[in-house]
């Protein structure tokens, strides 16, 4: 998958998680948790939906490399760019 | 082989098998019953379907809020507000002699109540609210402090904390008369700082979202599918039998059954018996009006009432206690469209193990009594209701205990809780009110953590 896939993958995650927050204007550099009511729950649901839908497992200890949309994509990148696009 | 097996189709229960399902985990939810819910469950009696359980659901907050436990539980269980079909409560109100206070699902209301009634409590009970928020865990060393310690060294008149107490006990205390600060953390905000509402349909209609989604997400949920016991080998939960004798496998056991209940069905009697059965049960009788409960001057949609200045919420001596209780209408909630019927539901404290004593004949006669003492406890906020009262039915703390197959009817489970959901087996673990969490969104909150933590948090493979 590219970037722009991936992004599109994680904003699809965040829309089925959390459908009622705004998700048109998030800024890719800002934290995830400053612009959107996310909590810790929501992020490992993040988490798990990535390993259902792509297999991607991800270790606890790289969790903050997820905080903002810019360094998820950034990490996932080379992890996902063999993967196909979604669902 | 299944990932887990979940014994009870209650809250907890239906929402652990959502989030197991969610994450495909080959679940199946085992319930004894033919209807789901548990101690929020219902039944049919004469063409009218009566909610067991739910008179409000907590924690209510209205559409397009992003904070607390409703929405998250919505999150985690991937329902939508409108899924619920939540209306807020039009008002309750706490009686005491020569006091009462108002409140909604605006704090505001019931800070203007105490100013107006107690109102050198006014900055004490700011000041509680603000301590409030510092407690988030409930197994926290800091939340056990008994709350009528900790609420006496910010609230000074004695009256005002036996009133503030109040819901909070009839609507979540397991214990008697008190609870850990913790606890009462949670219920002060579910009630008093979130709020009260329901859905038109009752709990039906919440059964019927969880039931749907779960089985959506190719969950398995099994009725009339009562657990004999549970397989144990090796410190290790194998599965079930069930009445029938069917023998089913699971990598993991979730039991909302209860504590002693799901220690009985290992075998273990000695370690059920370590911790005593909830105390806290009651006698409930519903009434259908000709009318509007409303048309009969009662417009709240809960009046707890005490009839003395210390509120004795406990087990009563006798078969129940009349001298306090709720008197609760489930018109009174601001749906789009009232109700077909006129509801009035009215409980008081019981004991249990009076009420197993009674043959059946005494039964019979012991129910009508008390359904007529409370009619009569209730007629000073509903004049005029024995006239109106077209129907009505009462249960006791055995029709509970019968129904949903807790120990001595005790609504809000045992007291001492089990907060981390572990059990002697290492693949075992609790959800529900023995857990730590009571009430519809308590239990479905107890679930999805217990299933979050337990059998997706572990899942190496």
């Amino acid at each position: 998958m590219t970037p722009a896939e991936i992004q599109e993958a994680i904003l699809d995650i965040l829309s089925g998680i959390a459908p009622d927050e705004d998700l048109s204007h998030l800024q890719p550099e800002v934290p995830f948790r400053d612009q959107l009511e996310i909590d810790s729950m929501d992020f490992l649901d993040i988490v798990m939906e990535l390993r259902k839908r792509y297999r991607v497992r991800i270790p606890e200890e790289d969790y903050p490399a997820l905080a903002s949309m810019a360094s998820t994509v950034k990490y996932l990148e080379p992890l996902m760019k063999d993967v196909a696009k979604g669902k | 082989m299944y990932d887990a097996i979940i014994i009870g189709a209650g809250m907890s229960g239906l929402a652990a098998g959502i989030r197991l399902a969610l994450f495909e985990k080959r679940v199946a939810i085992l319930e004894r019953h033919a209807v789901p819910g548990g101690l929020n469950s219902f039944y049919r009696l004469r063409g009218r379907d009566y909610d067991v359980g739910l008179h409000a659901v907590t924690n209510f907050r209205p559409k397009g809020s992003r904070q607390g436990p409703l929405v998250r539980l919505l999150r985690q269980l991937r329902l939508r507000w409108d899924d619920l079909g939540l209306a807020p409560q039009a008002g309750s109100s706490i009686v005491f002699p020569g006091a009462r206070l108002d409140f909604s699902n605006d704090f505001d209301l019931l800070r203007s109540e105490v100013g107006r009634h107690f109102p050198r409590q006014s900055d004490n009970l700011e000041r509680l609210v603000a301590h409030l928020a510092g407690y988030g865990e409930l197994a926290e060393p800091a939340a056990q402090c008994p709350a009528r310690e900790v609420v006496g060294r910010f609230l000074d008149d004695p009256l005002l904390v036996e009133m503030l107490f109040c819901p909070l006990l009839f609507y979540g205390a397991a214990h008697e008369g008190d609870m850990p600060f913790g606890q009462f953390s949670v219920l002060f905000r579910s009630i008093y700082l979130e709020g009260l509402g329901r859905p038109r349909e009752g709990i039906r209609r919440i059964l019927a979202a969880l039931g749907e989604k779960f089985r959506q997400l190719g969950g398995e949920l099994r009725l009339r599918a009562g657990v004999d016991r549970i397989v144990v080998r090796d410190g290790r939960a194998e599965g079930v039998v069930l009445d029938d004798g069917t023998e089913l496998t699971a990598r993991s056991v979730l039991s909302s059954a209860g504590w002693r209940e799901t220690m009985r069905l290992c075998g273990e009697r000695q370690l059920a018996d370590q911790r005593p059965a909830g105390r806290m049960s009651f006698v409930e009788s519903i009434s259908v009006l000709d009318r509007q409960p409303k048309d009969l001057g009662f417009d709240r949609t809960t009046i707890f009432f005490c009839d003395s200045e210390r509120l004795p919420y406990c087990r009563p001596e006798g078969l129940a206690e009349p001298r306090c209780g709720l008197v609760c209408s489930p018109n009174n909630f601001l749906y789009d469209e009232p109700l077909g019927e006129g509801i009035l539901r009215i409980a008081v404290p019981a004991n249990y193990d009076r009420w197993a004593a009674l043959g059946p004949e005494a039964y019979r006669r012991e129910k009508s009594r008390w359904h007529d003492a409370m009619i009569a406890a209730a007629a000073r906020f509903v004049p005029g209701l024995p006239d109106a009262a077209i129907d009505h039915d009462t249960f006791t703390p055995v029709t509970i205990r019968r129904f949903t197959g807790h120990d001595e009817g005790a609504v809000y489970g045992i007291p001492h809780k089990q907060y981390d959901g572990a059990t002697h087996l290492e693949n075992l673990f609790l959800c529900g009110a023995d857990q730590g969490l009571v009430g519809i969104v308590g239990a479905a909150i107890s679930g999805i953590a217990m299933a979050n933590r337990h059998v997706l948090g572990r899942d190496e493979g």
